[in-house]
């Protein structure tokens, strides 16, 4: 039996328009709560400049308990919290509310770590310059770790397009979907490698994308 | 300009880990001086500096920074204090990711000053550290003596009363931190800077400081005049440091002529130490001729202190002991110290 183009070409077309909105989306929303998580992990700390025994060990708990559940069983275990949010639990959109809470917390360790690499001297110097914690928050720390932190949010991102691969279990589609449904369960392997040499070339290109961009950033 | 009074500093909350850091540290750096803090790493230093503008909280004590104790402000007056303290690093602390010029113009974009001021003060400012072509280079692309240069540039831009060296040269070699020690005499000389600045180097005080203090422990062991803790170190430390640029220890062999000279009732021998001006008078010659006595000179040594000379000269005196005495005299009340040689 011969795989049947003139049908198959546009579902790969559309998995992989599944694909980018579901992780680009989540990345967004992802960034978007990881980094502030991060830099607050950074500042709370023990020698933090804004030091917050509370916050810091509520987050660090709170943190570690989301990265500690497989994404398969979040997906499952949200599901009345993605229902309140996009109004259902099935679905390309429905799949990026898991996403977006399996990311964040793995960018806030990300970005802590990166922000941690900033050296003290830096924070001491903005210090002594009397500059705000806003202003140390903005003009120091963020820039000094910028390029760890893009090297950070590529990490982040592949380990995203992985995860958006499962989301095929809440018929969220995209090209993992693809390849479980047609390639393993209709036994169509043409389609399991056309999809997997997909997702390898994108990786691909955001791991060099990152790299470039923290390069030219990075000046050490 | 900076008071130290009984400033205590104690590191840790459990009894069992409590480091004192500081222990009763008192002193005052006066207007327009370059005042330097030896001591060994660990001795309490670093944390003595950063107390000037509370990067570190004395544990009790006060600090007055022209006038002003800066623990009893308010976190926004503190910040606009900190403004009027330059300070520069031992590792310089660039923001790698900035320009030399956009390190420099820091401080000012903080405190939101307009495009064109900031341009001018920092081209103004990289004039005055000789790196007006660097502006547009990052960090990694100078040297450590070129990076100290903007450390130094950024420091000013706030046009601080004070600037807070910590280690600044440590990291240099010593070429380096020769023309960097000249950059912060002209920012004593031209601009009105008080300086203070923590070192474990005695040869950057020996260069530019005017006053010294040594600390070990914790404590503040001798202060003075940088001349006269050259000239007459009290405690070991400050010999030991003292030493470590100018070299007073005798050869073997001098000691060994002196060993045998000891027991000549018409040998005496003497350690004289000359001072500024007294450096440029023929003393010896006119003792010798004052004096029915001979003298040898078996080690003998000239520096420069402070842009003042000074010499350390190890000599015999032959006669009988009572003419010798009165050379001796003679000799004290021409300014110079007269030591018995140990």
């Amino acid at each position: 039996m011969g795989t049947d183009w003139t049908w198959l070409g546009p579902e790969i077309i559309d998995s992989i328009k599944e694909t980018l909105y579901m992780v680009s989306v989540s990345f967004l929303f992802a960034v978007l709560i990881g980094i502030p998580l991060g830099v607050i992990l950074v500042i709370t700390r023990e020698n933090g400049i804004l030091p917050n025994r509370i916050i810091f060990s509520i987050l660090n708990i709170v943190i570690n308990i989301f990265r500690s559940i497989p994404f398969i069983i979040l997906i499952v275990a949200i599901i009345p919290f993605t229902r309140l949010i996009v109004g259902t639990a099935i679905g390309t959109t429905a799949a990026i509310v898991p996403l977006v809470i399996f990311t964040a917390p793995y960018i806030g360790r990300l970005v802590e770590n990166s922000l941690l690499e900033v050296d003290q001297g830096v924070i001491e110097l903005a210090q002594a310059m009397g500059a705000t914690t806003w202003q140390i928050i903005w003009k120091f720390l963020l820039p000094e770790a910028l390029g760890s932190i893009i090297l950070a949010l590529t990490i982040a991102f592949i380990g995203l397009v992985g995860a958006s691969a499962m989301a095929g279990a809440v018929g969220a589609g995209g090209l993992g979907d693809l390849a479980i449904t047609y390639g393993y369960q209709q036994f169509k392997p043409l389609v399991m490698l056309i999809t997997v040499v997909l997702l390898v070339v994108f990786v691909q290109l955001i791991q060099s994308l990152g790299n470039v961009l923290a390069k030219k950033i990075r000046r050490h | 300009m900076i008071i130290f009074q009984d400033v205590r500093k104690v590191y840790g909350k459990d009894k069992t880990k409590k480091v004192e850091a500081l222990k009763g540290i008192n002193l005052e750096v006066k207007k327009g001086e370059i005042f330097g803090v030896i001591g060994f790493s660990g001795a309490g230093k670093s944390t003595l500096i950063r107390c000037v503008n509370l990067l570190e909280r004395p544990t009790s004590g006060k600090v007055l920074v022209n006038g002003i104790d800066l623990q009893s402000l308010p976190k926004r007056k503190l910040r606009e204090e900190r403004k009027k303290i330059g300070m520069i690093f031992q590792q310089f602390n660039l923001l790698h990711a900035k320009t030399v010029f956009a390190n420099v113009a820091m401080p000012l974009v903080l405190q939101g000053k307009p495009k064109d001021e900031i341009k001018k003060k920092v081209m103004e400012l990289l004039r005055f550290v000789g790196l007006e072509d660097k502006a547009h280079q990052y960090p990694e692309q100078l040297s450590g003596g070129q990076k100290q240069r903007v450390g130094i540039a950024r420091a000013l831009a706030t046009d601080p009363h004070i600037l807070l060296c910590d280690e600044a040269t440590s990291a240099l070699d010593p070429d380096t931190t020769r023309s960097i020690l000249r950059l912060l005499k002209r920012v004593r000389d031209e601009l009105g800077i008080t300086i203070l600045m923590i070192t474990h180097e005695m040869n950057v005080i020996r260069d530019i400081c005017d006053k010294v203090a040594v600390i070990d422990g914790g404590v503040i062991v001798e202060q003075g005049s940088v001349l006269d803790v050259f000239t007459d170190p009290q405690t070991p430390i400050a010999k030991n440091f003292v030493r470590t640029v100018l070299n007073d220890e005798l050869p073997d062999s001098v000691k060994r002529l002196i060993a045998e000279k000891r027991d000549d009732q018409e040998h005496h021998i003497y350690r004289l130490l000359f001072k500024g001006d007294a450096t440029n008078d023929p003393l010896l010659s006119t003792v010798a001729k004052k004096f029915p006595i001979d003298l040898s000179v078996y080690n003998g040594m000239v520096t420069e202190i402070q842009g003042s000379p000074f010499g350390n000269l190890i000599v015999g005196f032959n006669g009988p002991k009572e003419t010798v005495d009165e050379a001796i005299r003679y000799i004290q009340s021409q300014n110079v110290t007269v030591k018995e040689v140990e």
